[in-house]
């Protein structure tokens, strides 16, 4: 199957020809914001980092600006800077040019404060704007890398959207696709059934012992729940009434949508770069969907699929988020939000096989420029990871 | 009137039933495509789980055709599947 999409100088496909304003510190975001207002087809990435910052956090959030700017969906970057920021602009930008694209750098203490920036920026990004311009291409359906996420779930994100991901994603895999999954604490009472899925013993221990990392983790932070209702991690009273008895079957219903089959290939840092090699990638991320999402952005991920049963309008400045739904609720009253219905798997005993087609044909759609509900709608949201104090 | 389930996985010893049930009413999904029957033999909410093959004590229960849990007392064909009768493999072997 094919798409038709940018090939970029080094050999990375996009799917979006974005400009982006990025900032290189949250102090000059709204200057940011006004530089792009006024180039058409810009963006801004708005996020709240890049000072007062050490080590790992540090380190992470610098690995995140470097992978946004370098997401193969970005054409080209005008990275803005302070000036006194802990995240060094100039080597922000000289580390994005390397995955060669036009890459400029304007800081605003030496250009004379706003309103000189903003002046300067126009201009900048006007002639980025005018080299970038280039044509899609047929290219195969096995040059995206996907990131699959959900979020307000409700049952039928376990019953229909999920699994029916799920279903998409094994065939993607087969067409050699690169797909990511995340947010680890999901992903506790799975071991056995990802472990047979890992491609390598070593995959296998790192997942495990992050998921056994996680799991501690909820528990110190949670023990009184946990003593009161004597169930393990992350289920709470509501899940139980809904239907839900233990924590592998919670947590199934939403590892259903990275697949049964495909092996998985790697697991992952927050933002590290997916590799080219098909199959299921897991980041080790928060389930915090902004900042998963990010994460997966910055590895590389062009596109996401999305589950939600009750209904989450997320999106993000340079991919296009799928909105699926098993709800037919939720697709009705939040129709301006949700790209594909797939509630007659649960309304009317479609085959999760047929719930499949149906996404894999919305993915090639968008892929290919139909902008998705959350493009038109201009979300632009950004969250990026803390794992350390801000002093 | 006969009241609709979902089956995940044709491995799967459990199917969620997708409308409220009551006691005595017969409940119908389909495995790889043709249909099958179950009958309640107690009330089972919508969402919640009921046995469509007999699970013994320490048994495995099957959904999405892996292991979510065991059974803690034999569980009939029928029966409700849930926290009173099942629990975490997390949690198997700790009482």
């Amino acid at each position: 199957m094919n798409i038709r999409a940018y090939v970029r100088a080094d050999g990375r496909i996009g799917i979006r020809n974005k400009v982006i304003v990025l900032p290189s510190v949250a102090c000059v975001n709204n200057v940011a914001f006004a530089i792009a207002q006024r180039v058409k087809g810009v963006v801004n990435i708005r996020h709240e980092v890049g000072c007062a910052q050490v080590g790992d956090d540090f380190r992470q959030t610098y690995k995140t600006l470097v992978g946004i700017g370098s997401n193969p969906n970005v054409a080209g970057v005008l990275v803005l800077g302070l000036g006194c920021e802990r995240v060094i602009p100039q080597e922000l930008a000289h580390d994005i040019s390397k995955s060669n694209k036009p890459v400029e750098c304007l800081i605003l203490q030496e250009e004379g404060g706003t309103t000189d920036t903003i002046s300067k920026g126009i201009d900048i990004l006007s002639e980025i704007t005018q080299k970038i311009q280039q044509e899609r291409q047929e290219v195969t359906i096995s040059s995206l890398k996907i990131a699959v996420e959900c979020g307000g779930s409700d049952y039928t994100s376990a019953l229909a959207a999920n699994p029916a991901i799920g279903y998409a994603v094994d065939k993607l895999c087969d067409m050699k696709a690169k797909i990511v999954i995340s947010e680890l604490i999901e992903l506790i009472g799975t071991e056995n059934f990802l472990e047979k899925r890992c491609q390598n013993p070593e995959i296998a221990l790192k997942l495990r012992k992050a998921i056994e990392r996680v799991a501690e983790e909820s528990q110190k932070y949670t023990r009184d729940e946990l003593e009161a209702n004597l169930i393990p991690n992350n289920i709470s009273p509501g899940n139980v009434r809904g239907g839900i008895t233990t924590i592998e079957e919670k947590s199934l219903g939403a590892v259903s949508k990275g697949g049964y089959q495909c092996p998985i290939m790697g697991f992952l840092s927050y933002a590290e770069k997916v590799p080219d090699v098909e199959g299921l990638y897991v980041m080790d991320t928060p389930s915090y969907d902004i900042e998963s999402l990010t994460g997966m952005v910055a590895g590389g991920c062009t596109l996401a699929l999305f589950s939600t049963g009750l209904g989450t309008p997320v999106g993000n400045p340079i991919v296009p988020v799928i909105k699926i739904t098993g709800n037919d609720k939720t697709a009705a009253r939040m129709r301006t939000d949700i790209d594909v219905d797939v509630s007659d798997v649960l309304t009317k005993s479609r085959s999760l096989e047929e719930a499949s087609e149906k996404i894999i044909k919305e993915i090639i759609e968008i892929a290919s420029g139909k902008p998705s509900k959350s493009e038109i709608l201009n979300y632009s949201d950004i969250g990026i990871n803390r794992i350390g104090p801000r002093l | 009137m006969k009241k609709r389930a979902l089956i995940m996985n044709d491995l799967d010893n459990v199917v969620t039933v997708l409308e409220d049930v009551k006691k005595g009413e017969t409940i119908c999904f389909k495995v790889a495509g043709s249909n099958r029957t179950v009958k309640a033999i107690q009330s089972i909410a919508r969402g919640h789980k009921i046995a469509i093959k007999t699970i013994e004590r320490g048994e495995k229960v099957i959904k999405y055709g892996v292991p979510v849990g065991y059974a803690m007392t034999h569980i009939g064909v029928g029966e409700h599947v849930h926290v009173h009768n099942t629990a975490s493999l997390r949690t198997e072997g700790v009482k």
